[in-house]
């Protein structure tokens, strides 16, 4: 049998909650016994389009995405209430496998909603530790910084708003020196997570990243979302391991729009 | 008799297939990437997505419905555009050794000429016209629909590259044999039967057609009997060969076709409903059947509800 549901089934809009600036998190009710922190859903905005999110919130019967708003269906859902309708399907990819007891988790932009969940899974093991880092453009766009109890969190702004100046690559880099790691675990823009998977293979720590590659499908058919050697990101992926994303060379250099023409990151 | 000693392989005009399960136009085929991986999975050739003469970023998402027993999709020809693709075909040729079939679609004559002859220069080992897309405005379908178009289509491409030619056609017609015979009086060297059926999906919550184009192309399980009734029909009036594609998921599906009379069959919604590795395994499943029912050539199964037929 299946877990997952393949024709958009129609929720109702529980709740919505600003997050950050132009960020907010859509809450319904949703199966979610099965849902892997990691992995995504494909939300349908009737009548107007059908664009991945990871799932963000993962509780007994709610769940929630998180996304910013940035072009026509992220503005359309920013401005869905209570009681409005979307439809849903998923959850579709490979969702992360956590390794080890001492973690390190570094979330870039709306990476971090994707992290969210995993962060919450890592902490409900006892003897697991977890170091995370949150990194974004400016103060104003930082959120979940107070979900969660007992991790030590640190923040990077590219503006020096508040926390380590820089990129949270170069924050992760500086930390990885200092201390030994189990695991390093990734999602945000692909440039950072290619320096850090970069420096993660170069010291043989296990890592992980979590790659975003235009979806249309979201089940392995239509081949859309294919990287290297045909490593489907919405089936295959979207989490992938530091080996294999050694072998791909476009990683961190180029995607596919929606014709399946090469563009750069 | 051992698995190995029965010969599954099979002809195409002059394409060699190693097994008879090629895969289908449009599924993991838009790089190169993802056909090195199905060709490493076994399939025996494989039909490059359509590709036209611009690029086109297709339909608006949700493209793709899964209804009961198939799949719906309006991908609306999504693609690179023929110049971008030439590196695509390149590589595949360079890192596999099965046939690459382009598949191509236009408006007109001089598109699909065009075309042609970019994927023959680009290596490619056959060129599929797609005359059945059942969802694309002006492509497809629309012009696969009418006999005289067809017939001056084939002609002019045929005329136009050295590499055998396919034609794919779609079941969305009043006689399928009619489009078939014009096909091949004007030069196809093999027949593909069928693309997608037309068909829709309304959600009943908000009263929405699910696709963003509201109408799409069936595949999978469903139209299985459709496709078997259309290389049936085909077969016997046609003396080129025919190639089955409709909603195989087993060796027992692909076996249907080949007794229809298809000399190979291609391999769409089941990659999704039983992995990439489905054409290593329907290779495996069909030795097994052949072993148990005594055949060790299938060459001996084509066509075989042909002649069992009475009248
Ligand atoms: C697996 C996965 C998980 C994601 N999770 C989140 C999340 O938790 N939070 C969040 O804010 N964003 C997430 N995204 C990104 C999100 O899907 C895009 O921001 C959204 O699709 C933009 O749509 P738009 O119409 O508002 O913007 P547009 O103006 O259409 O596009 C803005 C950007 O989004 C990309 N995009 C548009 N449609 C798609 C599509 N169908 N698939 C992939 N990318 C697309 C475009 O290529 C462009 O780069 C995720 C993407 C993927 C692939
Ligand atoms: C997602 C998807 C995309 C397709 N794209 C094309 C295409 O570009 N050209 C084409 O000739 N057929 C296309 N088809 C049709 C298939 O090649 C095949 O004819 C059809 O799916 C029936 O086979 P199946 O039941 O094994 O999937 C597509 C089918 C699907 C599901
Ligand atoms: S989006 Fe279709 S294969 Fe991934």
């Amino acid at each position: 049998m299946k877990n997952e549901i393949t024709c958009p089934r129609i929720v109702e809009i529980k709740n919505t909650k600003i997050e950050a600036k132009n960020i907010k998190t859509i809450f319904f009710n949703f199966p979610s016994k099965n849902i892997i922190p990691g992995q995504f859903l494909m939300i349908w905005i009737p009548g107007l389009d059908e664009i991945p999110m990871s799932v963000s919130y993962i509780s007994d019967r709610e769940i929630g995405f998180t996304f910013r708003k940035v072009g026509e269906a992220t503005r359309a859902l920013y401005d869905l209430k209570k009681r409005d309708k979307i439809g849903v399907r998923g959850p579709y990819g490979n969702g992360f496998t956590i390794k080890g007891e001492k973690i390190l988790v570094v979330g870039g932009g709306t990476g971090i909603a994707t992290l969210a969940p995993l962060i919450e899974k890592i902490l409900s093991t006892k003897k697991r530790r977890v170091t995370v880092i949150f990194g974004v453009k400016t103060k104003d766009e930082l959120f979940f910084t107070r979900r969660f109890r007992n991790i030590d969190l640190k923040i990077s702004t590219d503006d020096g708003s508040i926390g380590f100046k820089g990129v949270a690559s170069e924050l992760a880099e500086k930390i990885i020196n200092n201390e030994d790691f189990d695991q390093v675990i990734t999602c945000g823009p692909e440039k950072m997570m290619k320096k850090i998977v970069d420096i993660c293979n170069s010291r043989k720590i296990p890592v992980q990243a979590s790659l975003e590659r235009y979806i249309k499908c979201g089940i392995g058919l239509c081949g859309q979302c294919c990287i290297g050697e045909g490593l489907r990101v919405c089936k295959d992926g979207p989490v992938f391991e530091g080996d294999t994303l050694a072998k791909i060379p476009e990683f961190g250099y180029f995607k596919r729009d929606a014709s399946g023409r090469k563009i750069k990151i | 008799m051992k698995n190995d000693e029965i010969d599954t392989s099979t002809r195409l005009s002059t394409l060699v297939l190693k097994n008879p399960f090629m895969l289908a136009s449009g599924i993991m085929d838009e790089d190169a990437g993802s056909m090195i991986r199905i060709a490493k999975n076994g399939a025996a050739a494989i039909i490059t997505k359509s590709i036209g003469t611009k690029q086109r970023e297709g339909y608006a998402n949700p493209t793709i419905v899964e209804v009961d027993c198939g799949i719906i999709n309006s991908m609306g020809l999504p693609n690179p555009g023929i110049e971008a693709y030439g590196e695509e075909i390149k590589l595949v040729k360079k890192k596999t050794s099965i046939p690459i079939i382009g598949s191509i679609f236009g408006r007109d004559e001089k598109e699909f000429c065009l075309l042609a002859k970019k994927m023959e220069t680009y290596g490619a080992d056959a060129v599929e016209l797609n005359l059945s897309c059942p969802h694309a405005k002006g492509y497809g379908l629309e012009i696969g629909s009418n006999p005289e178009k067809v017939g001056n289509i084939v002609a002019s491409v045929k005329s136009s590259i050295s590499i055998p030619l396919l034609v794919k056609l779609s079941p969305n017609v009043t006689d399928i044999v009619e489009i078939a015979k014009t096909a091949e009086k004007n030069g196809a060297d093999i027949i593909t039967a069928v693309n997608s059926v037309k068909a829709m999906k309304i959600d009943i919550e908000t009263g929405l057609p699910v696709l963003s184009n509201k109408i799409g192309g069936y595949s999978g399980r469903a139209i299985k009997p459709i496709g078997v009734r259309c290389v049936y029909e085909i077969s016997k009036e046609v003396d080129i060969p025919v190639v089955g594609v409709g909603g195989i998921l087993t060796a027992e599906d692909a076996i249907e076709y080949f007794m229809a009379g298809a000399s190979a069959v291609q391999i769409g919604s089941a990659v999704y409903y039983r992995g990439v590795e489905v054409f290593k395994k329907l290779n495996n499943e069909l030795k097994e059947w052949m072993k148990r029912h005594g055949y060790r050539k299938l060459l001996d199964i084509i066509g075989l509800a042909q002649k069992n037929r009475r009248g």
